[in-house]
């Protein structure tokens, strides 16, 4: 069904740098209100790119960014190359952080991000591997 | 109550968005904390925060957060308020701490989001 995708765009995420975090997030934001989303959609997908976003800034290897369109679906996809994550279900806990001074003196590292994509989202998959990597899904009903 | 009234309130000081003052403003978020601002902003919210860095202006865009008020006298960098203009964000800037700005604001019938995104 890949062919079907009416918007497939790829957005690189580096590591620690955190000038940049959050232009893929702005790209994806645009993109979207360019084609009509609706503004309340468009929200929700713009805060849950974000975090996905600042999260391979924090605390990966460096990954990307890949925002998919269909007739029913927007689906957002956040890949990074490791380190991996020990233990998903405690990374899912409100409050539970490993983020470093770095991100925290930017307002950030508070243990919010992975269940706060999970609420923006109608659908999140999150699996992880220790020394590959992490891959979230996140499915947003478009009608 | 709109900009124009927020600023009155709290004495601020109009760093951008001179033109925005009758933008209306339904509730408000008090955080230094970018992480629970992102969990809990609803739309047409003001948000009060005494850290200034890009990312505060970052994480109004992804919100539509369309006021920030800096508190605690603080004045962001020209860069910072560049990057406010070009994303149609309105910035104040006020002498009251976090807890006197909200408190006002608050008396004056504005009132903050307590549920989540999504719930």
């Amino acid at each position: 069904m890949a062919n079907e995708y009416i918007i497939r765009e790829k957005y690189l995420v580096i590591a620690n740098d955190f000038n940049a975090a959050g232009d893929a997030s702005a790209s994806i934001k645009t993109t979207l209100k360019k084609i009509g989303v609706n503004s309340a959609l468009v929200r929700r997908i713009s805060i849950a790119a974000y975090e996905a976003e600042l999260n391979i800034a924090i605390h990966s290897e460096g990954g990307e960014m890949v925002l998919l369109m269909n007739k029913e679906d927007i689906i957002l996809q956040a890949n990074d190359h490791g380190p991996g994550i020990p233990d998903v279900s405690l990374a899912m806990k409100e409050g539970y952080s490993t983020a470093p001074e770095t991100a925290r003196m930017l307002g950030f590292g508070a243990g919010m991000g992975l269940p706060n994509m999970k609420r923006c989202a109608s659908d999140f998959q999150i699996t992880s591997e220790v020394g590959k990597g992490t891959n979230i899904q996140m499915v947003f009903k478009v009608a | 109550m709109n900009i124009g009234d927020i600023r009155e309130y709290l004495g601020a000081e109009v760093l951008c968005g001179q033109d925005g003052m009758e933008t209306e403003i339904l509730s408000a978020c008090g955080s230094d904390l970018m992480s629970d601002v992102l969990a809990f902003v609803k739309e047409k919210t003001v948000l009060l925060t005494g850290l200034t860095n890009p990312h505060v202006i970052r994480t109004a865009e992804m919100l539509d957060v369309s006021l920030i008020v800096f508190v605690r006298g603080k004045y962001p960098s020209d860069d910072i308020l560049e990057m406010a203009k070009e994303r149609g964000i309105a910035i104040f800037r006020t002498e009251m701490t976090l807890f006197e700005a909200c408190g006002v604001l608050y008396t004056h019938g504005l009132r903050g989001g307590r549920h989540k995104i999504g719930e």
